[in-house]
C-alpha cells in the first residue's frame, strides 16, 4: 500500500521544457504576487474585504478577476495550436507532441468553457443583478462565498494538473470509451473530472441562489415585468444552471464510477453504452450554451437601451424569446451529434427544432436595432462590443443553420468548419458581451471608468482579430479538414492556417490593449472619477446608488413604480425640482457576517480532489472529513449577522449626497 | 429632491398589495424554504438522469442475472413501509415543531431515524446478499446502473439521517430559535422528497424489473 498512491516524481514531466517553463512561471507569478501582498502587509486587508466577503459585489469582482486570468491561460493554449499547425504542415511535426498537444486542446476548451465564460457571466450576474433589483443582497450571501470557493477549486485543479501529471487528451467533451481507464490510464481525465464535479456543485449552488433571488427577494413594486432585462436573461440563465448542471454531475459520475470501480455504464464490454454518454453530456451541454449566451444577450439589452436613450423595444417580446430560448434549449441537444446513427426523423425533429431556436434569437436581434434606430446613440466601447456582436453573431448563427441541417451535418461534423461556427457564435456572444459588461459596469464597481481610446483599439483588434483567425477555418472545414489535428499533409491547407494564426496574433494584441487600458485607467483614475454614481445616464437601479455602492446597496429599498426605474425616479425628481427636500430617515441595517467557509470549503475540495486524482485514499477521507466538521462548525455559530446603525448610514448617504439627489 | 421621497410619493397612488409580485423582499422563512425546494428539483433531476441510464442498460445484463431473479420482493416490501412510515412520522415531528412541542419533536424525530435506519439496514442487506451472489456492479451494464441509481437514493437516506442526527443536537443545544426551524423545515421536504424517489424507484425497478 502506497501512502501517496499514484504520485511519484515522475508525474512532474522535468523532461519537457515548454511545461516546465510554463509551470515554473506560473508558480513564479503566484510566489511573487504572493510575496508582494504580503510584503506590502495587503493581507489582512485582502482577509477582511475580499476573502471572507460574503458581498455579491465583491464576489462578483473575484468570479471576474478569475476568468481573466483564465482567459490568458486558455487564450496561450490557442496561441500554442494556431503556431503548431502553422508549422506542421507537409512532413513536419511541428513543436509539440501529440499528446502534449491533446492535452492543450482539451484544456482550451475545457478552460474557456468552464473557467472562462462561467465565471465571467457568473461574476457579472453577482454584480449586476441584485443592485438592478434594488436589494442589499443575494438570497443567500454565505453560499454565494462557497460557489466562488469551488469554482475557484476546479480552476486550481485544472492548473495543478499543468505541472503535477497530466491533463485530459480527449478533448474538453471527454467521450468514452477513449475516456474510459483502458484507453485513457493516466490521470488527465481523472483531473478533468474532478475539477468540473467540484467547479459543478459551486455552479448549481449559484443557481440555486440566483433563482431564488430574482423569484423571492425583488425591492418592493418590482413585478416581473418591471425587472430589468438582463435580471429576466439571468433567471432564464440560473434556471437552465438548476436544471442541466446536475445532468452533468450525473454522467460524471458515471463516468468516474467505471474508472474507478470498473462499472460499466459506458464501458466497451458488458453491456455499457457510450452513446449514452455523449446524449448526457448534451442534454447538459446544450443548455449550456444557453446559460452563457442569455446573460450576454441581457447586457447587450441593458447597453443598448442606456446609449440609445430609450426604452429597450420590445420589452414583452424580449422577455417572451429569453424564455422560450430557455425552454427550446432542452428539445436540441442531440444536433451535436446527428451521426450518432439515429433514425432519420430522430434527426429531423432535432434539426428542425434547432432551427426553431432562431426565431427567438432574431426576434432579440431586431429589438436591438429598433432599439437603437431613432435613438441618439452614444459610441461608447460597450456600444461597439453590442454592435459588433450583431453583425458577427448573425453570420455565426447562420453558420449555425447550416449544421442543424443533418445532411449538411453529416458532411462537416468533425470538421474545423464546426470549430468555425462554435467560436463565430460563442466569441461574439458571450466574451464581446462579458466586455461590454465590464467596461459598463466597471465605473459602478470602482467608482471610475475604464479609458475609452485604449477601449476602441482593444475592440479593434479583436474585432478584426476574430475574423482573421475564424474565417480561414470555414475555408479549410470546406476543404476536409478534420478538427484536432496535431500535423498534416495536405498542403494547400497551409497558407490558411497562416493566416488563422496571423488573427490570433491580432487577438493577442487586443489583449494587451485591454491590459493596457486597465493600467492606464488605473492610473488616471483621478480623471476618470465619476462621482454620480450615473455616469452614463443610465435607466435601472444599479446606478441610483453611489459608486462604488456601499455595503447595503441601498440605505432605503427603492420603491419600485415603473419599468426603467431609475429613469422614472430622475424624471420625477426633475418635474419636482425647486420643491424643498425632505429629511430622509434612516434605519438601522442587518447585514450578513464575513466568513471564511468559503475558503475553508475550497481548501478541503482542492485536497479532496487532488487525493482522488492520485488515488491517495487517506487524504480523500480528510478533505471529506474537514469539509464536513466545518459545515458542522458553520451550522453551530451564533452570529450571523452584523448590524450597520442608522448614523452610519446616514453618515455615508450625507457624504455622498450627489449621488442620491438629483 | 430626494428620488426616495418622490417616490414614495409616486407609490401613494399605486395599489402595491394588489400584486405579490411587488410586495418586496419575502421573510427570510420563505426564502430558505423556496431555495431549499429548488435544490430538491435539482437533485430530482439529477435522479432523472440515472432513472434514464438504468432504463437503457435494464436488459444489458451481459447474460448474467436480470432483475427477476435477483430482486426479493419481500424484503424491498418490509422496506418500502419503513420509508414511507418514516416520511409519516416525519410528518408528525413537522407538526410538534409547529405548536413547539419539545418532546413530540424528539420522539417523532427518533421515530424517522429508526425507520430510516431499518430502511437502510434492509437495503445494505440486500446490497450484500446480491453481491455474495456474484451479482456485482462489476458484472454488468444493468448491475451498474442499479446499484449506482439505488445507492445514490441510499446515500440520500444516509445524509438525510446524518442530517437529522446532527438537528437534534442542535435543537438540544440551542433551542427551537428561527434558524433552527428553518433547518428542520428544510429537512422535512427533503425526507418526503426522497419517499418521492423512492415511490420511483420501487416502481420502475422492483416492480417492472421483475415483470420484464
Amino acid at each position: 500500500m502506497n501512502l501517496l498512491g499514484k504520485l511519484s516524481w515522475s508525474a512532474i514531466p522535468f523532461d519537457q521544457p515548454i511545461v516546465m517553463g510554463a509551470s515554473g512561471g506560473m508558480i513564479l507569478g503566484i510566489v511573487f504576487v504572493l510575496g508582494l501582498v504580503t510584503l506590502k502587509g495587503y493581507v489582512p486587508y485582502l482577509w477582511r474585504e475580499w476573502i471572507t466577503s460574503v458581498d455579491h459585489k465583491r464576489i462578483g469582482v473575484m468570479y471576474l478577476v478569475l476568468a481573466m486570468l483564465m482567459l490568458l491561460r486558455g487564450f496561450s493554449d490557442a496561441i500554442m495550436m494556431r503556431a503548431q499547425l502553422a508549422v506542421a504542415a507537409g512532413g513536419a511535426q511541428g513543436y509539440l507532441p501529440p499528446e502534449h498537444f491533446d492535452q492543450i486542446f482539451s484544456a482550451h476548451g475545457t478552460i474557456m468553457i468552464f473557467f472562462v465564460a462561467m465565471p465571467l457571466v457568473i461574476g457579472l450576474m453577482n454584480f449586476a443583478v441584485p443592485l438592478q433589483l434594488g436589494i442589499r443582497d443575494m438570497a443567500f450571501p454565505t453560499l454565494n462565498s462557497v460557489s466562488l470557493g469551488l469554482t475557484a477549486s476546479g480552476i486550481l485543479l485544472t492548473n495543478v494538473s499543468l505541472f503535477i501529471g497530466e491533463f485530459a487528451k480527449t478533448g474538453w467533451v471527454a467521450y468514452p470509451p477513449l475516456s474510459e481507464l483502458q484507453f485513457s490510464p493516466g490521470v488527465g481525465v481523472d483531473y478533468y473530472l474532478w475539477s468540473l464535479q467540484i467547479s459543478g456543485v459551486g455552479t448549481l449552488l449559484t443557481g440555486i441562489n440566483f433563482v431564488t433571488t430574482i423569484l423571492k427577494t425583488r425591492a418592493p413594486g418590482m413585478s416581473y415585468m418591471r425587472m430589468p432585462v438582463f435580471c429576466w436573461t439571468a433567471l432564464a440563465s440560473n434556471l437552465l444552471i438548476v436544471a442541466a448542471f446536475p445532468v452533468l454531475t450525473a454522467a460524471l459520475s458515471m463516468l468516474l464510477l467505471d474508472r474507478y470501480l470498473d462499472f460499466h455504464f459506458f464501458s466497451v464490454d458488458a453491456g455499457g453504452n457510450a452513446m449514452m454518454y455523449v446524449n448526457l453530456f448534451w442534454v447538459w451541454g446544450h443548455p449550456e450554451v444557453y446559460i452563457l449566451v442569455l446573460p450576454a444577450f441581457g447586457i447587450y439589452s441593458e447597453v443598448s437601451a442606456t446609449f440609445s436613450g430609450k426604452p429597450l423595444f420590445g420589452y414583452r417580446s424580449m422577455v417572451a424569446a429569453t424564455m422560450v430560448i430557455c425552454v427550446l434549449a432542452y428539445t436540441v441537444w442531440l444536433h451535436h451529434f446527428f451521426t450518432m446513427g439515429a433514425s432519420a426523423n430522430v434527426n429531423a425533429f432535432f434539426g428542425v427544432a434547432s432551427m426553431i431556436i432562431a426565431v427567438p434569437t432574431g426576434v432579440k436581434i431586431f429589438n436591438w436595432l429598433f432599439t437603437m434606430y431613432g435613438g441618439r446613440v452614444r459610441f461608447t466601447v460597450p456600444v461597439l462590443w453590442t454592435i459588433g456582436f450583431m453583425v458577427t453573431f448573425v453570420l455565426g448563427g447562420l453558420t449555425g443553420i447550416l449544421l442543424a441541417v443533418p445532411p449538411v451535418d453529416w458532411q462537416m461534423h468533425n470538421s474545423v468548419f464546426l470549430v468555425a461556427h462554435f467560436h463565430h457564435v460563442i466569441i461574439p456572444g458571450v466574451v464581446f458581451a462579458a466586455f461590454a459588461g465590464y467596461t459598463y459596469w466597471f465605473p459602478k464597481a470602482f467608482g471610475f471608468k475604464l479609458d475609452e481610446r485604449w477601449g476602441r483599439r482593444a475592440f479593434w483588434c479583436w474585432f478584426i482579430g476574430f475574423h482573421v483567425a475564424f474565417m480561414p477555418l470555414y475555408v479549410l472545414g470546406l476543404m476536409g479538414m478534420t478538427r484536432r489535428l496535431q500535423h498534416y499533409d495536405v498542403l494547400a491547407w497551409h497558407p490558411w492556417l497562416l493566416v488563422a494564426a496571423a488573427g490570433v496574433a491580432i487577438i493577442f494584441a487586443g489583449i494587451v490593449c485591454q491590459i493596457v487600458q486597465l493600467v492606464v485607467s488605473i492610473g488616471a483614475r483621478e480623471e476618470l472619477r465619476d462621482v454620480t454614481g450615473d455616469p452614463w445616464n443610465g435607466r435601472t437601479l444599479e446606478w441610483s446608488t453611489a459608486s462604488p455602492p456601499p455595503a447595503w446597496n441601498f440605505a432605503v429599498l427603492p420603491r419600485v413604480a415603473e419599468r426603467d426605474a431609475y429613469w422614472t425616479m430622475k424624471r420625477l425628481a426633475r418635474a419636482k425640482q425647486g420643491e424643498p427636500a425632505q429629511a430622509r430617515e434612516y434605519s438601522a441595517i442587518e447585514l450578513p457576517n464575513s466568513s471564511a467557509i468559503g475558503l475553508v470549503t475550497a481548501f478541503f475540495a482542492v485536497v479532496g480532489g487532488f487525493a482522488l486524482i492520485w488515488h491517495i485514499w487517506w487524504m480523500a477521507a480528510f478533505g471529506v472529513f474537514g469539509a464536513f466538521v466545518a459545515l458542522i462548525v458553520f451550522a453551530f455559530r451564533d452570529e450571523d449577522e452584523v448590524e450597520i446603525p442608522a448614523e452610519r448610514i446616514g453618515q455615508f448617504e450625507r457624504m455622498h449626497k450627489a449621488e442620491v439627489t438629483l | 429632491m430626494n428620488i426616495a421621497a418622490v417616490i414614495e410619493e409616486a407609490e401613494v397612488h399605486h395599489d402595491t398589495a394588489s400584486n405579490a409580485g411587488e410586495a418586496g423582499p419575502a421573510p427570510k422563512r420563505i426564502v430558505v424554504a423556496y431555495g431549499f425546494w429548488i435544490f430538491l428539483l435539482s437533485d430530482i433531476v439529477m435522479f432523472s438522469a440515472l432513472f434514464a441510464a438504468y432504463a437503457v442498460l435494464a436488459r444489458a445484463t451481459a447474460g448474467g442475472p436480470g432483475g427477476a431473479e435477483l430482486f426479493n420482493q419481500t424484503s424491498v416490501a418490509i422496506e418500502t413501509a419503513c420509508l414511507l412510515a418514516s416520511s409519516y412520522s416525519c410528518g408528525l415531528m413537522a407538526l410538534a415543531i409547529g405548536s413547539r412541542r419539545r418532546g413530540g419533536t424528539y420522539l417523532f424525530a427518533l421515530v424517522t431515524f429508526v425507520l430510516g435506519a431499518a430502511f437502510l439496514a434492509l437495503e445494505l442487506r440486500e446490497f450484500s446478499d446480491m453481491i455474495a451472489r456474484g451479482a456485482t456492479p462489476q458484472s454488468s451494464a444493468f448491475l451498474s446502473a442499479f446499484f449506482t441509481l439505488v445507492g445514490c437514493h441510499g446515500l440520500h437516506v444516509t445524509a438525510g439521517l446524518i442530517w437529522l442526527a446532527v438537528m437534534m443536537a442542535q435543537l438540544a443545544i440551542k433551542g427551537l430559535r428561527a434558524n433552527v426551524e428553518r433547518r428542520l423545515i428544510c429537512f422535512s421536504l427533503f425526507w418526503h422528497a426522497l419517499d418521492i424517489v423512492w415511490v420511483w424507484l420501487f416502481t420502475v425497478v422492483y416492480l417492472m424489473g421483475v415483470h420484464a
